[in-house]
């Protein structure tokens, strides 16, 4: 099954990502914004961070979740390839993130993600896939 | 992406129309500023229905404007700006995006093309180690503990203190680098902690540093108080923005306003435009950590400036006095800012909201430099990496009709995706160097998605403003060296 697909946008760039589970959407959206940042291919699983992130909705979850992996790559210059995700509800969502800090001799960066939008997000629990348009 | 099937009206040459019975929940009419042969393409995406859709917020007055640059973004459309009543308005942090404080700024040299041409090779290289840039670039500053604070209450004037630039730069920058009321409680930690490695830094997208050359000057009397004397006269130009800091400020309030509309009885058509009333404590909290990143912004343009400065004299071998080196001006374009503005005859203060958009202040303006009262606010409109820059000044009929604002740049028309199947980043370098045009880029696929047909041709852009009478063209330049981020 494909994990994500890119949606053209006029000034940014957008994804729908898909899964056997919601919680596994939510994990192949990750991926997909990883890999517009950069080539996963060359990224190793050298570090782990735990992320836990809360919303009031399940929309709200999708927009924290993604922006809270993106201050991990600002601040630590963390990539990201594979995502676990442990603990998944509407408001709450649970995770073990694996990947490697940025290495310019390794890695070749991609595109700059300033920021998921709540602009054309959905959530789609019946097909178990989910929308999102990126600030690049 | 479908085309736009909603009512547009021709107004007359320059402007169209989106009447408020188009969509039930119009406040006010949409404008949009385009001619005749701009508008099929900007029908083409749903960028009408994103002006349409801020017509909705609360106490919006007169139109939801969209300038000639507009195109599809997300919430508000890029290129639009939106007034709203104080007493009973929202703020809305959708309607400044992402990149607070994203701009531009020109400087003036006394050198010219011949002079700075041969070698431009070597400044291209020199301007790009001396500028971090690129995606998660790093500063070279290191701020002490909690210096992060009075870089987002002091803006520029932290970074001339700390010997980035000269104290001068201060008076020919919009808001002087540093808007007041700001409290720094109100910017998380997170996005201190995202800001602190980054300031300094070019990052990546759309900013650039660019070498550019004056083309042709359509008015010698004004151009002549900003510093700029002839064609071929080398320019310096800055665009970048508050970087993750920024980001973060955006995050934490979208967020916070989409519970806060709950509170208030808001209802909007995207939830991007996601709003609080400027009064409530939620629409207070943001205005003021919006402004601490527009400072950061500011100060993040500065050192550049300084580093722009040095590298350019080191090559030249010569020193910033005789390159001169001046600032002519820094204007934001993703900014909300508090503006008092005459609504049917009364003045009233308004939350004006510029999302890819700048301020176009006229003459005798009071928050127009001394040194420019005489001709108006100086509005620098950068086209793309292979085209021509625009420099211009505000007007009345701005004032009157656009709350003095006009576009910000080309407007993309193709997305980054379309790009890169089109061309790769090798094309796009060869084609700029057998045009004349050095560039350095971080990434060569970034190079592809900002190539220039990816933009609309930005001289028919400042025509439509220029010919609305909402600017006045003053100059243009063409570049002959760029940086990508």
């Amino acid at each position: 099954m494909k994990k994500f697909e890119l949606i053209e946008h006029t000034a940014d760039i957008g994804l729908k990502a898909y899964g056997k589970t919601l919680a596994g959407a939510f994990a192949n959206a990750s991926v997909g914004m990883f890999s517009l940042m950069a080539e996963l291919e060359n990224v190793g699983e050298k570090e782990s961070r735990r992320v836990e992130v809360n919303a009031d909705d399940i929309e709200g979850l999708l927009f924290e979740w993604l922006n809270s992996l993106l201050y991990y790559f600002d601040v630590e210059m963390l990539l990201f390839k594979r995502f676990d995700v442990i603990e998944f509800e509407d408001t709450r969502l649970t995770a073990t993130c694996y990947g490697e800090q940025y290495d310019p001799a390794l890695h070749s960066l991609k595109m700059g993600v300033k920021s998921a939008t709540y602009h054309q997000l959905e959530v789609d629990r019946e097909k178990n896939c989910v929308q999102v348009i990126f600030d690049v | 992406m479908a085309k736009w099937g909603g009512k547009l009206e021709k107004v007359d040459e320059f402007r169209w129309r989106i009447p408020e019975s188009y969509k039930s929940g119009m406040r006010v009419p949409g404008l949009i500023y385009a001619d005749e042969g701009m508008i099929g393409q900007i029908v083409a995406d749903q960028a009408p229905e994103q002006v349409a859709n801020v017509a909705f917020l609360p106490g919006i007055v007169n139109y939801s404007l969209a300038m000639p640059d507009i195109h599809w973004g997300y919430g508000f459309a890029i290129g639009g700006v939106a007034a709203m009543r104080v007493s009973d308005g929202v703020v809305s942090p959708g309607g400044v995006g992402f990149d607070i404080n994203c701009g531009v700024r020109i400087m003036r040299t006394n050198l010219t093309q011949n002079e700075v041409k041969p070698k431009i090779k070597e400044l291209i290289d020199a301007l790009f180690y001396a500028v971090p840039s690129g995606v998660g670039s790093k500063g070279k500053i290191k701020l002490r503990s909690g210096e992060i604070n009075d870089v987002l209450t002091k803006g520029s004037r932290w970074a001339v203190e700390r010997g980035y630039g000269r104290p001068e730069d201060l008076d020919t920058t919009e808001e002087n680098g540093e808007i007041k009321e700001v409290n720094t409680d109100y910017i998380s930690a997170r996005a201190k902690e995202r800001g602190t490695p980054q300031v300094g830094t070019l990052g990546s997208g759309n900013h650039f540093l660019e070498v550019g050359v004056i083309d042709e000057i359509y008015d010698k009397d004004i151009a002549k108080v900003m510093g700029i004397d002839d064609v071929g006269q080398v320019m310096l130009y800055v665009h970048c923005g508050s970087r993750g800091l920024g980001h973060q400020v955006a995050d934490d309030y979208i967020k916070e306003m989409v519970q806060a509309m709950q509170k208030y009885g808001i209802q909007v058509p995207d939830r991007q435009l996601a709003c609080a009333p400027v009064n409530s404590p939620e629409g207070k909290h943001y205005l003021s950590a919006m402004r601490g990143a527009a400072n950061y912004a500011w100060a993040n343009r500065q050192c550049i400036t300084h580093w722009v400065r040095e590298a350019f004299c080191r090559v030249m071998g010569i020193s910033e006095k005789e390159a001169g080196l001046e600032l002519i001006y820094d204007v934001t374009h993703n900014i909300a800012k508090i503006e008092e503005h005459e609504i049917a005859g009364m003045n009233e203060q308004l939350c004006v909201h510029r999302k890819g958009a700048t301020r176009a202040f006229p003459p005798g303006h009071p928050d127009v430099p001394e040194k420019y009262s005489s001709i108006g606010q100086p509005i620098l409109i950068p086209g793309d990496m292979g085209r021509l820059s625009y420099i211009l000044v505000g007007t009345d009929r701005a004032i009157r009709e656009t709350f003095g604002s006009t576009c910000h740049g080309a407007g993309r028309m193709q997305s980054r995706s379309a790009m890169k199947k089109r061309f790769n980043g090798r094309d796009v370098l060869r084609e700029l160097e057998s045009r004349g045009i050095a560039v350095r880029a971080g990434s060569m696929s970034g190079l592809a998605e900002e190539a220039p047909e990816a933009y609309k041709d930005v001289e028919t852009v400042v025509n439509v403003a220029h010919g609305a009478g909402i600017s006045k063209k003053v100059a243009r330049t063409r570049p002959i060296a760029v940086v990508k981020g």
